[in-house]
C-alpha cells in the first residue's frame, strides 16, 4: 500500500530514527531503487533540516533579570513528601474506618436475627423512627468518641503548623 | 546543547541556597520558555509574563524535582500548565487552525514578506511564520521536538500522551506545516 500518505508516514519514521531495523533496511532499499521515494524523502529531509534551523523567540533584555528579583521573594518550599505526614493521613482513615465499622455494629446490633426468613417484610420507610437510632445512648458516644478523636487529629494538625512557622 | 555545568549541578546549588545560580538556568531556557507560550498567546508582553511566572513556579517546586526525568521536560511541563492556567483566566482566543482570521493573518504576513522581501528572504523565517500559522497544538509539538531537543517520550510527559499519539500528531503537524508552506509561500520558496 505505497499510498503517497503511507510513504511520507513511514519516511518521516526512518528520518527521526524512530523505525524498527527491517523497516529501516526496507526503506533503505527502496530509495536506491525507487524514484518516486528518493523525491519524496530529499522533499521531507529538507523541511526536516529547516525545521531544525528555525529560530527561538527571544524574551526581553530584561527578562533574565525580572525573573531573578520575582525569586528574590520567595523561598524554595519544602519537598511535597516531607510536609504529607503519613501519620495525619493514617490517622483520618482510622477516624472513617472507625465510623464505618462503628455503624456497621450498629446496623447489624439492630437486625432481629430470630425471625423467620419471609423476604415481603413491607418494611415502610415513612413508618420507621429515625429519631430512635439518634437518641441511644450508644451512638451518642460513639458520636462523642469520633467528634474527640476528630478534634486531636485536627489539634495535632495545627500544632505542627505553628511548629513549622515558628522554626521558618 | 549547553556547555558548562549541567543543570543538575546548577539546581543542586540553587537547593543548597545559591539563589544567583538560578540565573544560568533562566538564561538557558529563557527562549525556549517564552516560545512555548507564544505558542498559547499572540501577545509578547502576555507570553513574557506566561514564561516569567512559569520559571518562578519552577524555582519554588524546585525540592520537588527528583531528577527522573530531564530538568527541561519537568520544566516545559510547568510552562505549558502555566500556559493554560492564563488561558482559563484571561480567556483568550486560541490560535484555530480553522479560524478565519488565521488565513486573514496569514494573508496579511505574506503581503508583509512580498513588501520586505529584501530583508526577510530567508526560507527560516517563512517555516517561522508558516508555525505561527498552525493551531497551539501542532506548533507545540512541532517546537518540543525540533527545539526543544525532546524525545517523543518526553513529549508524551509533558503532554499527557502516549508516545504513539505523539508520532501521529508530530506526522500531522509536520503535514499540515508543509500544506501552510505550499498554500502561502510557494512563490517565495520558488524565488529563493
Amino acid at each position: 500500500m505505497n499510498t503517497q500518505k503511507n510513504i511520507e508516514e513511514r519516511l518521516w519514521s526512518y528520518i527521526d530514527g524512530t523505525s524498527e531495523v527491517e523497516e529501516k533496511s526496507a526503506i533503505e532499499q527502496l530509495l536506491k531503487e525507487n524514484l518516486e521515494w528518493q523525491r519524496k524523502y530529499k522533499e521531507l529531509l529538507d523541511i526536516n533540516q529547516l525545521l531544525h534551523s528555525t529560530e527561538l523567540e527571544e524574551p526581553s533584555m530584561r527578562f533574565t533579570r525580572n525573573v531573578m528579583e520575582e525569586i528574590a521573594k520567595y523561598k524554595i518550599a519544602p519537598a511535597t513528601k516531607t510536609y504529607i505526614n503519613k501519620r495525619i493521613i493514617y490517622g483520618i482513615g482510622a477516624f472513617f474506618l472507625t465510623m464505618i465499622v462503628g455503624f456497621l455494629i450498629y446496623g447489624f446490633g439492630q437486625i432481629d436475627w430470630s425471625a423467620n426468613g419471609n423476604l415481603n417484610t413491607g418494611i415502610s420507610l415513612d413508618k420507621i423512627d429515625f429519631s430512635r437510632f439518634f437518641n441511644n445512648t450508644y451512638v451518642n458516644v460513639f458520636m462523642m468518641i469520633n467528634v474527640v478523636l476528630g478534634l486531636m487529629l485536627l489539634d495535632r494538625y495545627l500544632s505542627k503548623k505553628r511548629d513549622e512557622a515558628r522554626h521558618a | 546543547m549547553h556547555t558548562g555545568p549541567s543543570d543538575n549541578e546548577i539546581l543542586s546549588r540553587v537547593l543548597q541556597g545559591d539563589q544567583h545560580a538560578y540565573a544560568e538556568i533562566v538564561k538557558r531556557y529563557q527562549s525556549f520558555v517564552f516560545t512555548i507560550a507564544l505558542k498559547y498567546t499572540p501577545n509578547r508582553e502576555d507570553a513574557e509574563e506566561i514564561a516569567q511566572d512559569a520559571f518562578v513556579k519552577a524555582y519554588r517546586s524546585l525540592a520537588d524535582f527528583r531528577g527522573e526525568s530531564k530538568f527541561s521536560t519537568w520544566l516545559y511541563t510547568i510552562a505549558t500548565t502555566t500556559s493554560l492556567t492564563f488561558l482559563r483566566k484571561k480567556k483568550l482566543d486560541i490560535h484555530s487552525l480553522d479560524n478565519e482570521k488565521v488565513f486573514e493573518a496569514a494573508d496579511s504576513l505574506d503581503s508583509g514578506f512580498r513588501a520586505n522581501q529584501v530583508e526577510q528572504k530567508s526560507r527560516i523565517t517563512m517555516v517561522n511564520k508558516a508555525i505561527g500559522l498552525l493551531s497551539t497544538d501542532d506548533a507545540q509539538i512541532i517546537t518540543l521536538f525540533y527545539k526543544g531537543e525532546q524525545s517523543l517520550e518526553e513529549i508524551g510527559q509533558i503532554l499527557g500522551l502516549e508516545p504513539n499519539t505523539v508520532k501521529v500528531r508530530l506526522h500531522r503537524a509536520r503535514q499540515r506545516l508543509k500544506d501552510k508552506m505550499e498554500k502561502y509561500f510557494t512563490a517565495e520558496l520558488s524565488d529563493l
